[in-house]
């Protein structure tokens, strides 16, 4: 069994408007799929509901075969960055690292966490209280996390290069790469064009319904 | 139980980075209970008497002073979203929630709380049976609170309406804590008060959680 995720006949609704409706797509190892669509076309909403956190008002998405639900392997190669941080204000970059990874059952050393952090250039800065980064800087922290994966994971990222200098987005898109050619997939939504990457992306398109 | 550790680790880790916050139930709970004096008068045979159910009123409203913010704060910087798509089920976060909360404001007033005791010329007997009360009481009000807390997430000026979803509910803890103590000097025995506020703890312990982690899926 490949670790496909695949959903099918999916249907988004926000209050009594309808999303996005029989929305049909997969996502293999070793796909990087770009998720576009105007605003309020109901990405952040698709992006919950494969992150398990909201669900879908219609249709199924089955990881191996399995509703994501009842796959227990899907959440331990889930990696979800949403809008917010995920940070505590009073604690500091290393401190929330740790916490958040723990959580998700992958735990690293002190030192690990403080090499991605060197990687992404917050390193200097990972002692202070998270409240007196720069709104950059905080991001740069989260997406720490990403360094930190060593194997092929399915990761979904809302607006990873949000807050983001031109050699963050480079960064990020290098480890984005990274996890595809472990064969992990990435999911992810972004406004500004990222075609010069260099390598192959799948675009996936919300038609807005009320749109046209 | 890893998740649990780490939620109940870095909530009281965050309590320690702001102690004057962490410090406010419990400053609450004295000062509030102190007014009675002044309020009721200072005849000491009456406030003997009201001391138990001073004490109780106190704790429960001070416990409540800090629900608004228990799962608010997770909620706006998104570490609840985290921790829900973690794989730790919802039940293990709500419980973890519920003892960090208990540690911060129920354990400190049943450490004080003798103090009150002799401020209102307790018998020595009369204030551990209170504190033994407060001990299996608390508990049960950092659950329900939780729970209160969970489904107001989300909503504006969320704390009034914690306080009418969880007070009517906290109402039997304070009639057997207070009870207790009220029992013994009359000198009955207060097993029958403690044997309830047991229950009481027990049911919340397996209900709570529960319903608190449904809340929680509905309200992120």
């Amino acid at each position: 069994m490949t670790d496909l995720l695949r959903a099918q006949d999916l249907t988004v609704r926000r209050g009594t408007e309808v999303l996005f409706k029989a929305l049909n797509f997969e996502l293999s190892p070793g796909q990087l799929v770009w998720l576009r669509g105007s605003n309020g076309s109901g990405k952040t909403s698709l992006l919950r509901v494969v992150a398990g956190l909201a669900r879908a008002d219609g249709g199924t998405l089955h990881w191996r075969g399995k509703p994501i639900g009842r796959a227990d392997d899907y959440r331990s190669k889930l990696v979800y960055l949403g809008h917010t941080n995920g940070l505590k204000d009073d604690l500091s970059a290393v401190e929330s690292l740790q916490f958040l990874t723990t959580l998700h059952g992958r735990r690293h050393s002190s030192e690990k966490i403080q090499s991605a952090l060197q990687r992404l250039g917050v390193a200097h800065r990972r002692k202070l209280p998270t409240r007196m980064l720069s709104q950059g800087q905080r991001r740069r922290v989260v997406l720490a996390r990403l360094a930190l994966e060593s194997s092929a994971g399915i990761w979904v990222l809302d607006e990873p290069f949000d807050a983001l200098d031109d050699a963050g987005v480079a960064l990020v898109q290098d480890l984005m790469h990274e996890n595809v050619q472990r064969g992990g997939s990435v999911l992810f939504t972004s406004h500004i064009p990222i075609a010069a990457a260099g390598f192959p992306i799948s675009e996936l398109r919300l038609q807005g319904m009320r749109a046209t | 139980m890893n998740g649990l550790l780490a939620i109940l680790a870095r909530d009281l880790r965050l309590a320690s980075r702001r102690p004057t916050e962490a410090l406010m139930p419990v400053v609450f709970f004295v000062v509030a209970a102190s007014l009675f004096p002044f309020g009721v008068g200072p005849e000491p045979a009456m406030l003997k008497q009201i001391a138990p159910g001073i004490v109780w009123v106190c704790a429960l409203l001070s416990s409540m002073l800090s629900l608004g913010s228990m799962y608010a704060g997770d909620h706006a910087d998104g570490s609840l979203e985290q921790m829900l798509i973690s794989g730790i089920s919802a039940v293990e976060i709500a419980a973890a929630k519920s003892l960090a909360h208990w540690f911060m404001s129920g354990l400190p007033l049943i450490v004080v709380s003798p103090l009150l005791g002799l401020l209102f010329d307790m018998a020595p007997d009369s204030i551990g049976i209170m504190m033994l009360g407060l001990i299996i009481g608390t508990p049960v009000l950092s659950l329900l609170g939780s729970m209160g807390s969970a489904l107001t997430l989300g909503l504006r000026n969320n704390a009034i309406l914690i306080l009418l979803i969880v007070l009517p509910l906290c109402i039997p803890v304070l009639i057997f804590g207070a009870g207790a103590v009220s029992a013994y000097e009359v000198g009955l025995a207060p097993d029958g008060h403690f044997y309830l506020l047991g229950a009481l703890l027990l049911l919340s312990a397996l209900g709570a959680p529960v319903a608190t982690a449904a809340a929680l899926r509905i309200s992120v």
